[in-house]
């Protein structure tokens, strides 16, 4: 590779792989951690071996990406320019795409998109529902890109916006811009990132650092993971612009463990980085030197934490401490530090380029841009979802995720990770925003989304998070550490149908003091679990407590399994699966489940054939006796 | 030195510069529970029980005394309405985890938090009724202050007493081959203890070490 020695270059690199690429098809497959649990690297392998068996290697370009959003469809395969998407694609389909979409240009009708709605077969990946109402301003770049290649990146205009930092604006000028544009840190907190960029480049002390934070934590949510996957060089570069911007001459890549591909194309892009000479000594020309380390987390939820993050990285117990003084003014190694989200960094190059206004035209009066969700739970779509601040919670879930599936109802989501906060149907015109899903007891987050539908129990609900939480809290101030294990405790007790009377305003009070008296945000936001669930939906907990009743039939001690009589046909098969052997009856006498043998695992609902449906769930009630008189069955 | 002046339940205090609202109260007379607080130690804010109240301009916000800097003009409350109901809070919630320990009864007698609410049952005892948590553990002497591992960590230098484990789960540990080799002569972090019961977890680890 080139050296490139100053903008000029970067741009006669750019024209000449556009030059290139002209008149090429390119195929562009997902390879991402999603895609290969369902074996797209077998498709990759495929579909170069099939090109290059065919000689079409000339005219195509097949390209290994990130994931382009809709993960459940994966691996997807994309033609490009037509934009045929293939979707659920395996290796054994790929001579067909060849010999037909390739070499012909006909459709293959059987792998396209069937929307679940309509039933219709669609072609084209931009009239898919799920991504028609969405806009990938910063995930849509990884359908283009090749994530072992920088070349892709630059041929997309990448680093043209570093480019123009390093030879025509100062570091003022670039903080102005951001701060005009009124991007809002992407981790969860919300807080304007060119004025953190300021405090920190105000601030006393040298050198300097900037760090990237990738220690995504929440239980279902991989924004960050795609984007460092998938684009790892739109976060250096955003990197590389604000450490330019503060006065850094080194930055921190602090990524999971657990996302190993995250990893590795991350070392892949500063690799070429480094030999295109983007990152090191004298970058473009322009004299700004640069480094950047890699950092593997550990694998605990509070390093997500900025300072917990940092005493992990300096090679401490990865522990919170108190802010004030915050890192802009003692971060790392006690110098100015300024980190900031890997979704933060990536949207950098983007203001830069198309200017403050431009992303002042998307989204809120308050939350400027676009926002990642991943979109999880009980809909007919998931996968990560990009849309402008502002959208309605109501339009993600039902425009972009279609709904509920299998014609059950629509009760919560929750928004913001497992400190986030669970809104109710009625709330689902809410914008998405900071402050207004904060004014509902829920969060942003780093964009975790989770829709429940009717058989979801809440209280059942509250509690998984808090138990996750309660493994999560680092134990260090009282609060988190002891009121997150009570709460624990009496949710257990709930849902155990040992509830009490109190019970709800006991969680009230220990829930506000771990709110109000924590030392960090993971302490700060872990009640919203519990008090959210209260707020709307206090009327479950009360059944729950006074009449031993869990309305959405989930708390396996306070429901029952019991075979109606008039409906069993004695057909036996719940009674040979029973794996606890609690199903007593025979062929034409009728069955019965005994309940103290009875584990709740839900085979028998399971496998009594729908046209029967003998098996039902009563909760709250007396299971009835066997009637012994009525036990012989006449088969219908 | 800058000094700067503010506002300690309505008393004017002026302070230096760079002290946190703990020391600056302690300066004027005005007395804030804590556990985890000592003049020779880095400020560490873990214990949560000096939370105070504090007003600028508007805003009002609970903050942790020991670790929050004094500004100027900034109106302190050491007992309003939010932070007295939290602290008894905070004071229950580690009474269930060391019922009775010494330093949690004298901060009790002040309010009225003697033992853990009747009826509530959320001691750390596991209740024998239920099933048992993933995360339940024994009742324990130990608050969690971590007066003695920073103790021996900033002044010692020796970190021959550290956490250990996290969440529910965490503990302070002698480490036996490093205690071994000095803690007997040194034995400085004993009197810290607001429970007094260091010596009992030293003797633990002295045992395990020699077995």
């Amino acid at each position: 590779m080139p050296r490139l020695n100053s903008a000029a270059d970067l741009e006669s690199l750019g024209q000449r792989l556009l030059n290139s690429s002209k008149g090429k098809r390119v195929v562009s497959v997902t390879n991402g951690t999603d895609g290969r649990t369902r074996h797209s690297e077998a498709v990759v392998q495929a579909l170069t071996d099939e090109i290059r068996k065919r000689s079409l290697g000339g005219k195509l370009v097949v390209k290994s990406t990130g994931c382009h959003g809709f993960c459940e469809q994966e691996p997807t395969v994309l033609i490009l320019p037509e934009e045929i998407c293939y979707v659920g694609v395996k290796a054994e389909d790929v001579p067909e795409i060849v010999s037909q979409t390739l070499a012909k240009g006909k459709v293959i009708e059987r792998l396209l998109y069937k929307d679940p709605t309509s039933g219709e077969r669609i072609t084209k990946e931009s009239e898919i529902p799920f991504y028609k109402s969405q806009d990938r301003t910063v995930l849509g770049n990884n359908r283009f890109i090749d994530m072992d290649r920088i070349d892709d990146y630059i041929v997309l205009g990448g680093y043209s916006a570093l480019a123009r930092v390093l030879s025509g604006m100062k570091p003022q000028q670039v903080i102005g811009e951001v701060k005009k544009s009124g991007l809002r840190g992407r981790g969860g907190a919300g807080f304007p990132t060119g004025t953190k960029w300021e405090f920190c480049r105000k601030a006393l002390g040298e050198p300097k650092y900037v760090i990237v934070n990738c220690d995504e934590g929440d239980p279902g949510a991989y924004m960050d993971r795609s984007l460092m996957e998938g684009n790892p060089h739109s976060v250096l570069e955003g990197l590389l612009i604000g450490a330019y911007a503060i006065g850094a001459a080194d930055g921190y890549i602090y990524v999971r463990a657990e996302y190993p591909l995250a990893v590795e194309n991350v070392y892949i892009a500063i690799k070429q980085a480094e030999e295109y000479g983007l990152l090191g000594n004298n970058i473009l020309g322009s004299g700004f030197d640069f480094k950047v380390h890699v950092h593997r987390g550990a694998g605990a939820f509070v390093c997500g934490e900025e300072t917990a993050l940092i005493a992990s990285l300096e090679g401490r117990i990865g522990e919170p401490r108190q802010r004030p003084p915050f890192p802009a003014t003692s971060g790392l190694w006690g110098k100015p530090t300024n980190i900031n989200n890997v979704e933060t960094w990536a949207n950098v190059p983007l203001i830069i380029n198309r200017g403050a206004d431009w992303f002042r035209s998307l989204g809120t009066e308050r939350s400027q841009g676009t926002k990642i969700f991943s979109l999880v739970g009980k809909l007919k779509n998931t996968g990560l979802v990009e849309a402008p601040m502002g959208m309605t919670l109501g339009d993600i879930v039902f425009n972009i995720g279609g709904g509920v599936p299998d014609g059950k109802k629509f009760k919560a989501v929750q928004t913001g990770g497992p400190s986030g906060g669970v809104i109710p149907e009625s709330l689902l015109d809410t914008p998405v925003d900071y402050e207004e899903l904060s004014k509902l007891g829920a969060i942003m987050g780093s964009g975790g989304m989770i829709v429940m539908d009717e058989d979801t129990c809440l209280v059942d609900v509250a509690r998984y998070f808090l138990n996750f939480l309660a493994g999560e809290s680092c134990g260090k101030c009282v609060p988190c550490r002891e009121g997150i294990y009570q709460m624990l405790k009496i949710l257990d007790r709930i849902c155990e149908g040992r509830g009490r009377e109190g019970d709800i305003e006991l969680l009230e009070e220990i829930g506000e003091t771990v709110r109000d008296f924590s030392l960090c945000a993971l302490g700060k936001t872990a009640a919203n679990p519990v008090l959210s669930t209260i707020k709307y939906f206090r009327d479950e907990y009360e059944e729950h407590i006074k009449y031993k009743r869990c309305p959405a039939m989930v708390c396996k001690e306070l429901i029952a399994y019991y075979i109606e009589p008039e409906k069993c046909q004695a057909c036996l098969i719940c009674l040979r699966d029973c794996p606890a052997e609690a199903i007593t009856g025979d062929k034409k006498i009728a069955h019965v489940i005994d309940q103290e043998k009875c584990t709740k695992c839900g085979t028998c609902l399971e496998v009594c054939p729908p046209r029967f449906s003998a098996v039902t769930k009563l909760s709250g009630v007396k299971v009835p006796e066997p009637i012994r008189q009525k036990t012989e069955v006449v088969r219908k | 030195m800058a000094k700067v002046t503010l506002i300690i339940d309505d008393i004017v205090v002026k302070a230096n510069k760079g002290t946190t609202i703990l020391e600056a109260a302690r300066v004027a007379g005005i007395d804030i529970p804590t556990f985890c607080s000592h003049e020779e130690l880095a400020p560490y804010g873990a214990c949560r029980l000096c939370t105070v109240e504090i007003n600028k301009g508007q805003q009002s916000q609970l903050v942790a005394s020991c670790v929050y800097p004094v500004e100027e003009g900034l109106t302190v409350k050491t007992e309003s309405a939010p932070v007295t109901k939290g602290r008894k809070m905070l004071l229950e919630l580690l009474w269930a985890r060391a019922p009775g320990a010494q330093a949690l009864r004298e901060y009790g007698v002040k309010y009225g938090i003697t033992a853990v609410r009747e009826g509530a049952d959320y001691g750390i005892i596991p209740d024998i009724s239920g099933t048992r948590t993933k995360f339940e553990i024994e009742p324990t002497f130990c608050l969690l202050c971590g007066l003695c591992v920073r103790y021996c960590n900033e002044v010692k230098k020796k970190d021959a007493i550290g956490f250990v484990g996290r969440g529910t789960e965490r503990e302070v540990l002698f480490f036996p081959e490093l205690a071994a080799n000095g803690c007997r002569q040194c034995e400085d972090c004993y009197p810290l203890c607001p429970t007094g019961t260091l010596p009992l977890y030293y003797t633990l680890a002295e045992a395990q070490h020699s077995a």
